[in-house]
């Protein structure tokens, strides 16, 4: 018995800006089922990480409990990274970014933990725009525990038992857009065309960052009459393409004026989003809820980049904290002594 | 692109490399996995099959499997296939019971084998177990033709010689040595069905410059030298020695005669060193004899006082290309002196077939050569076929086996009364190598190990004596760990579209980015816009059917693929299955 990855790479495999290929990027071996989209999305984080030449200690990653949660281990292995409490993973997020602000943060989450557990700290997290990715890796179901579904699972999709589920779903990507998610998107494990661009979208973008990734559970969500089966969510799903231009590089593609949306981002990158009418404004929640509802109506599941709000106040502008890392600061800057405390103190009388 | 036919044989064949360079196609793989196994004897046999000189092949081959190991574009160094090869010729016990049975009941058809060497052999062995009878006529006193008279006993001992020509010449071959055959005409009218010519490139290319006539004494033709030495006619020679040539030829020349009393030996070679046509090792084991080799000297004049050889002289030569890649040799005004005892000239190797008369109905073309078909190896007289060197001109042993094969089956065809043209479809077999979850019937981990290196007997002894034979071949831990390095490329990554999600499960986990699904597109557009880019066109790109969910088709690149079944592994529906591809060449019968 045999199963572990050979450690050739390819022999012309490129090196990035900062001299990795991308096999640097990976972690350990994945354990999960095979064919689980989680491991796609995993693969996407790689890509992505790699094309925008980030060192990989420059990364946090964070996640809360469940097959996605588990994937952090299988990417950026040189990463730091906190597997936290279910449902529990913004909280660490936020506190690990309030004291080192200059890493980059990515959060891996699952529709159990984000959309069950973790709804209270998600809701928060978004509402304070704290600077950081949060990928949710959507399959409908609590693959860990033998496949019941969870609050993302459409009403009247098939259980792999054959049940018909009576409830409604909750739609992250709306529920990110009405409680204050500054970059929201939607998209799909089997389309590494669109979802790569989108993460390097959101890890260059200064706020929080949602991405619904729907992500098919190959054991216990794919069957027919599966609303989130590779099948059923290539059929119902209208794609509008993302491109990311980073900074360093000429605009080369070219699309139909009206329906290009481009995005200066703030690193100076640009993100440009081939959308589906003309009339779609990405920049304004109320166009991008109806357009998603519009789409709802029609039976049909709008992915791309859904909403960006750009100069948003992320929330160290809010704060008005330290520009710099705590764990760059001296003692004497940390703890500057009695007199200042004296001095707080008095202002509390 | 159009999908691929994976049912063609020649597509997966092609995949492993080894097995495809090979002239006889050994399955290279296959006997590596048993070397692994320490079934020596199994291995031995799948070898025996299939290139007749298992212990001499593993000692001698040209190896052009090595050069197109897969291993090789992944990692440093190809597997040491030859030399596993010997492994399994050394390790092996009896294997004289597997051997075919010879029926004692011919089939009443005579062929006559003229020439002793691999290729006529070859033609013995496959034909013998058939139930004809044949006659070998050679000229030499024992059989193996070139195997025994130019190759050196310090790298093919004559016991390892024997035992494989003994186990052919033992199925009942009538042995005729010490018989130079003179005439074609009078051995077709003895009557024989059929006659296999197999006499190889005999004569050895003179140089015709100043002073070659007046030394003659001290200048020998380098490989009738080789024979002499090998049949003991000659057993010493002078101190300084001057090799020309930069081939195989040119390093048992000058290895010899550093075992016979040379102490000053040199090679001198007209072209520069990377052009020399000698294999890599072999120039790399007389450097370690002490033998300087010295390129770019053009041959100019033997130097000689009173009929007694000095030395030689030499224009120093540049090498220029001209725009079209034409090279010429061009003096640059310096001369050399070299003092010499005794030269050798290995420059090159002729047919010569003046035994043949010209009325038997064979046709001779250019370079004096006869025509011979190069897939049936018929000549213009339908009864009389050529193999080996004497077929098309010098090349090798494993060359001379794989024509020996083909020979075998348009002989028995011929006397059958089928057409020679109608060629046999070669045996191919390919079964799923999935035991279980993660497990697979072959060792599918890629280790990391370099390239085994063969010890060898120090040069204090070896250059004493020229029989002590100077490589040791791998010990039992060494080949294993040798064997290990195999990527077991005839394992075939099989790909059924029908049964494909489109998960990319196999894309994110290839180490070595084979694998795409994209859409369709015309071979160079395909080849330039892969995960990795395809660049070497040597090397074919899988196409499946449109797939059912995206219509996209899936892409892999064979060129570095590991064969680690890691898509596989990873596939949820068994669209990917690792399956061992057998592919054998059908031998006369």
């Amino acid at each position: 018995m045999t199963y572990a990855k050979p450690a050739f790479r390819h022999p012309d495999a490129k090196t990035n800006e900062v001299g990795c290929t991308r096999r640097d990027y990976e972690g350990g071996l994945s354990t999960l089922c095979a064919g689980c989209g989680h491991d796609s999305i995993s693969a996407a984080i790689i890509d992505a990480c790699y094309e925008l030449s980030i060192e990989p200690h420059r990364v946090a990653k964070l996640s809360g409990i469940g097959c996605s949660s588990k994937t952090p281990a299988y990417f950026l292995s040189g990463s730091h990274s906190f597997n936290s409490v279910h449902g529990r993973m913004p909280s660490v997020a936020t506190g690990a970014n309030l004291a080192n602000r200059d890493l980059i943060y990515i959060g891996v989450s699952g529709d159990g933990d984000t959309a069950s557990i973790g709804m209270g700290q998600f809701a928060h997290v978004m509402r304070r725009n704290l600077n950081m990715t949060y990928i949710v890796e959507n399959n409908g179901c609590y693959g860990l525990t033998k496949g019941q579904d969870s609050a993302t699972m459409d009403t009247e999709s098939v259980s792999k038992k054959g049940d018909i589920n009576p409830y409604m779903p909750i739609d992250l990507v709306r529920v990110g857009i009405e409680i204050g998610a500054t970059f929201v998107g939607r998209s799909f494990s089997g389309d590494k065309a669109q979802l790569v661009p989108l993460i390097k979208a959101a890890i260059s973008h200064r706020g929080f960052a949602l991405l619904d990734v729907i992500s098919p559970c190959v054991t216990f969500n794919n069957h027919q009459g599966s609303t989130k089966s590779y099948a059923s969510f290539r059929d119902h799903r209208d794609a509008m393409p993302v491109d990311f231009i980073p900074r360093r590089e000429a605009i080369t593609t070219s699309y139909d004026a009206g329906v290009v949306h481009e995005a200066c981002m703030h690193d100076g990158s640009v993100l440009r989003l081939q959308k589906v009418n003309e009339e779609y404004n990405i920049e304004d929640p109320q166009s991008a809820l109806e357009a998603i509802a519009h789409h709802a109506k029609e039976d049909r599941i709008l992915t791309g980049l859904l909403y960006i709000k750009r100069d948003s106040e992320e929330l160290h502008d809010v704060l008005q904290t330290a520009a710099k890392p705590l764990n760059t600061m001296t003692q004497r800057e940390l703890c500057p002594g009695s007199r200042f405390l004296d001095s707080i103190n008095a202002g509390l009388r | 692109m159009k999908p691929t036919d994976i049912r063609d044989p020649e597509y997966f064949h092609k995949v492993v490399d080894c097995q495809h360079a090979c002239p006889a196609h050994t399955p290279v793989p296959e006997y590596i996995r048993l070397i692994a196994q320490e079934r020596y004897d199994d291995a031995y046999m799948v070898n025996w099959e299939s290139n007749v000189f298992p212990g001499i092949l593993g000692r001698t081959c040209d190896r052009p499997c090595e050069p197109a190991c897969r291993r090789g574009r992944v990692e440093e160094e190809p597997v040491a296939i030859c030399r596993l090869k010997r492994v399994a010729a050394d390790n092996k016990e009896s294997i004289l019971d597997r051997l075919p049975k010879i029926p004692t009941r011919k089939n009443g058809k005579k062929i006559a084998l003229i020439g002793g060497g691999p290729a006529s052999l070859t033609v013995a062995r496959d034909l013998a177990p058939l139930g004809y009878q044949i006659d070998l006529y050679d000229n030499q006193p024992a059989g193996g033709g070139f195997m025994r008279s130019q190759i050196p006993s310090f790298r093919l001992p004559p016991s390892v010689l024997d035992e494989e020509v003994d186990y052919i010449l033992g199925m009942g071959i009538h042995t005729h040595f010490h018989t130079y055959v003179d005439s074609l005409k009078s051995i077709l009218d003895k009557s024989y069905d059929a006659v296999f010519v197999g006499t190889g490139a005999p004569r050895g290319s003179d140089l015709d410059i100043p002073g070659r006539q007046q030394c003659d004494k001290n200048i020998h033709i380098g490989i009738e030298w080789l024979g002499s030495v090998a049949f003991d006619h000659i057993h010493k020679t002078g101190k300084r020695v001057i090799v020309l040539g930069g081939g195989n030829t040119a390093m048992d020349c000058c290895r010899t005669a550093r075992r016979l009393g040379g102490e000053d030996v040199k090679v001198v070679v007209r072209s520069e060193f990377a052009k020399m046509k000698a294999s890599p090792w072999e120039i790399e084991d007389a450097q370690t004899e002490d033998i300087p080799i010295i390129n770019n000297h053009m041959p100019k004049a033997f130097v000689h006082e009173n009929g007694k050889l000095l030395g030689m002289k030499f224009d120093q030569v540049e090498v220029v290309y001209d725009q079209s890649g034409k090279r010429s040799l061009i003096p640059t005004g310096d001369e050399i002196f070299y003092e010499a005892d005794e030269v050798l000239i290995a420059i090159g190797q002729d047919n010569a077939f003046p035994w043949i008369e010209r009325d038997l109905g064979i046709e001779f073309g250019k370079w004096d050569m006869p025509q011979v078909d190069n897939t049936t190896f018929q000549s213009t007289n339908p009864k009389v076929f050529f193999g080996g060197d004497a077929a098309f001109g010098p090349e090798n042993i494993i060359t001379a086996v794989a024509h020996g094969h083909q020979s075998a089956v348009s002989i028995d065809l011929f006397l059958s009364g089928k057409s020679v043209q109608q060629r046999p479809a070669p045996g191919v077999n390919l079964i799923s190598q999935k035991m279980g979850v993660h497990e697979w019937s072959y060792d599918n981990l890629v280790t990391i190990d370099l390239r085994q290196k063969v010890p060898h007997v120090d040069k204090s002894i070896t250059l004493k004596d020229r029989k002590v034979e100077v490589e040791l071949g791998f010990d039992i831990e060494a080949a294993y760990r040798e064997a290990e390095r195999c990527l077991n490329c005839d394992v075939q990554t099989v790909f059924d579209g029908a049964k494909c999600i489109e998960c990319d499960g196999c894309t994110d986990i290839c180490p070595t980015d084979c694998i795409n699904f994209i859409d369709n597109a015309e071979e160079p557009v395909l080849r330039r816009s892969l995960r990795a880019p395809a660049n070497d066109e040597n090397q074919d790109l899988y196409i499946s059917d449109r797939l059912v969910q995206t219509q996209r088709v899936m892409v892999k690149d064979e060129n570095v693929c590991l064969h680690c079944g890691l898509c596989a592994e990873r596939c949820p529906t068994g669209a990917w299955d690792m399956q061992r591809f057998l592919y054998s060449v059908t031998k006369a019968g």
